[in-house]
């Protein structure tokens, strides 16, 4: 009884080694149609590093938020304020920076703590809204979807009152390098970032494949592990590539130079490469996913999500749980909030509007099923950047605004209907 | 001696109706304790102010002569008192060692979770409960009801509880599969656990049980040892709520 043998596992051969999951090769085969249907309808003007790197800033503020929406409905939940309070927070900060930091504070303008003081408030007030939102669904036991719609309505006009529908700008030169195209690390520090990336991709396969062996489980075959590591080093230096191969058009650059009181050098070029925002989405997908699979905290949201009687059973505490979730969606909907209007170089009235339903659409797209339990970041990333692709590309080709929110609607309700066809034939929920 | 586990005229009342009243049972080391009556007759509620499921309206709850006092699962866990529930309390999404140690997992130094050391103790666990067991790696929804109910089994004993609470381990269960389980009872029983077992099934009882105490409308009818009553006798406590007549 007590000799313990490594259960049999059939050989598995060619592709099936890979043990690569197929949902997640679904989503980027059908992301990959996208791009080249738009590309060859745009005559090859959307697979140009110039509109990549466009889509990529578009997609962060979005995509961030997906990945705590992610949470909230693994949970059973849903949050239908994340716009409003994303509204909420970037009137906070615009006005912070702009007006009480400067005057009320006598900071000045352009003092150098200004944008840094500015993000951890905004970053505070997202979190406690959040937390607040999620003691009203936790503790008194009303629906998350009553709660949010109310925030819905509370935040959005909150953030109006608070700037009385102006538009508050400029904002702070350093606050807007996160935004995108403001702020980026040039070709050195993006290739040296990449170089990095894999380096530490390596590791985590190699330290993933020694754990196991230490523990007599099966691994795969050292070509799988290869072949998947040579994907992942292709995948990640071809996107630092195609960022690097965007140029800063000259005239800015000249611009740049004659800022700092030099003459541009003849010939001389220099490449955008990785946005400090899209750098900061990866940041966020790296730490969320990490909650989601080696913590305990994402161990109890998934259990909660999956039985929340048993969770509760266990020893989980569900209520307390429920406010950790929404403080930080709260959390990433203010970080959400410095991309947007970073990007935007100032802080709008109609900023995230109906992104409440970008979010959701993008989380539910990428797989996080509305029953609960079942989700993963990554899905809920390339879900956004599907959802933007789509209408970038649309804009793009010339189709009409009316069509173009059509086409995104049917897609939204199709993806559902593949993804429940294939949970049923792969005996899943 | 004093029991191993004792309840004490315990009541609960749910919206004026008393779901449990007054009722006094207790467990001692190496038996097994039978609660038995009609649905609604308060066993299930009786085992979860013990599991710490529901707080007791009055009443009180000895463990090793010592009074405890149990206001949440986690209370109860931490007097070695494990529940194995009818429902099988498991989360259907998450596999065989995310709900073994859900509550209490592994973590390294750096306090994330452990996923391969607690693959490698549930295997270790599980090979001797139930050798035939293999799906480690997919989401208990996926399993049979008796590997299901060899997870949940599998928590109660790799936590090493001195008191276990068996609520209808065998309702959702083949003949095998119930055989595993009685065997299993068995060998709890010789590591000298105390187990409170529910169950519907009165010859199963019978079989299993070294005391049975039968409830009805929330009253606790009585308590006989199983050598001294037959299942007539039984059913007679169940069903008109009186004690057999010794005399006749």
């Amino acid at each position: 009884m007590t000799d313990v043998s490594a259960p049999q596992v059939k050989k598995r051969t060619g592709f099936q080694a890979l043990e690569v999951d197929t949902r997640l090769l679904g989503m980027i085969g059908a992301f990959l149609v996208i791009c080249i249907c738009f590309n060859i309808l745009t005559e090859g003007r959307f697979l140009t590093p110039r509109n990549i790197f466009n889509l990529t800033i578009q997609t962060v503020s979005v995509a961030i938020m997906a990945t705590g929406m992610v949470f909230v409905i693994v949970t059973r939940h849903i949050d239908l304020a994340v716009g409003a309070l994303l509204a909420t927070c970037s009137a906070f900060m615009a006005m912070l920076q702009t007006r009480y930091l400067p005057d009320a504070f006598g900071l000045g303008l352009g003092h150098p703590l200004t944008p840094w003081i500015t993000i951890a408030a905004g970053l505070i007030v997202g979190s406690v809204v959040g937390a607040f939102q999620g003691w009203l669904v936790g503790y008194l036991a009303i629906p998350a979807f009553i709660v949010t719609l109310g925030g819905l309505l509370v935040w959005r006009n909150v953030a109006w009152y608070q700037t009385s529908g102006q538009t508050i700008g400029p904002l702070d030169p350093t606050f807007m390098k996160l935004g995108g195209i403001n702020g980026t690390l040039g070709e050195t520090w993006s290739w040296i970032f990449g170089i990095v990336a894999v380096v530490w991709a390596l590791w985590a396969l190699w330290s993933a494949r020694r754990a196991k062996i230490a523990h007599d489980f099966p691994v795969k075959p050292a070509w799988a592990e290869a072949t998947i590591a040579a994907v992942i080093a292709a995948g990640i230096m071809g996107f630092i590539a195609i960022l690097n191969a965007y140029q800063i058009p000259e005239r800015r650059l000249e611009r740049m130079f004659e800022a700092r009181g030099e003459t541009m050098p003849e010939g001389f070029s220099a490449a955008y490469g990785l946005p400090l925002s899209v750098l900061l989405l990866i940041a966020v997908a790296v730490a969320m996913t990490l909650i989601a699979q080696r913590t305990r905290l994402g161990r109890y949201i998934f259990a909660t999500g999956g039985n929340p009687d048993a969770a509760e059973l266990s020893g989980i505490n569900t209520r307390m749980l429920t406010v950790k979730i929404f403080a930080l969606m709260g959390f990433l909907c203010a970080l959400s909030a410095v991309v947007a209007s970073a990007r935007l170089t100032n802080h709008s009235n109609d900023i995230g509007t109906l992104d409440e339903l970008r979010v959701i659409a993008a989380a539910v797209i990428g797989g996080t099923a509305l029953a609960g339990g079942i989700g993963t970041i990554y899905g809920a990333i390339l879900g956004a950047l599907i959802m933007q692709s789509l209408q970038s590309g649309m804009a793009m080709v010339g189709v009409d605004a009316p069509l173009q929110n059509i086409v995104v609607g049917t897609v939204l309700v199709a993806a559902v209907l593949i993804d429940t066809i294939y949970r049923k034939k792969t005996g899943g929920r | 001696m004093a029991p191993l586990c004792e309840m004490r005229d315990i009541s609960i009342s749910f919206g004026g109706v008393r779901a449990v009243d007054g009722v006094s049972i207790h467990v001692n080391p190496g038996e097994v304790v039978g609660l038995l009556g009609h649905n609604g007759a308060g066993k299930s509620t009786l085992i979860k102010i013990l599991s710490g499921a529901y707080k007791a309206d009055s009443g009180e709850i000895f463990v090793e002569g010592e009074q405890a006092h149990i206001a949440s699962p986690r209370d109860a866990r931490r007097y070695n008192i494990e529940t194995i529930y009818q429902t099988l309390a498991l989360a259907d999404n998450l596999d065989a060692a995310s709900n073994l140690f859900l509550g209490r997992e592994l973590t390294n130094w750096m306090g994330f979770v452990d996923d391969d050391k607690m693959e490698a103790e549930t295997r270790r666990i599980m090979a001797r409960l139930n050798p035939n067991f293999r799906k480690l790696k997919e989401p208990v929804s996926a399993l049979s009801g008796g590997q299901r109910q060899s997870v949940a089994i599998a928590r109660a004993v790799y936590f090493n509880a001195k008191i276990l609470i068996m609520d209808e381990p065998t309702a959702a269960l083949g003949v095998h599969e119930t055989q595993m389980v009685a065997e299993l009872i068995q060998e709890l029983k010789k590591q000298g656990l105390g187990i409170f077992l529910i169950s519907h099934d009165t010859r199963e009882m019978l079989e299993l049980c070294d005391r049975v105490s039968v409830m009805k409308n929330g009253k606790l009818i009585g308590t006989e040892r199983v050598e001294d009553v037959t299942e007539d006798d039984i059913l007679s406590m169940i069903i008109m709520g009186k004690k057999p007549d010794k005399a006749a």
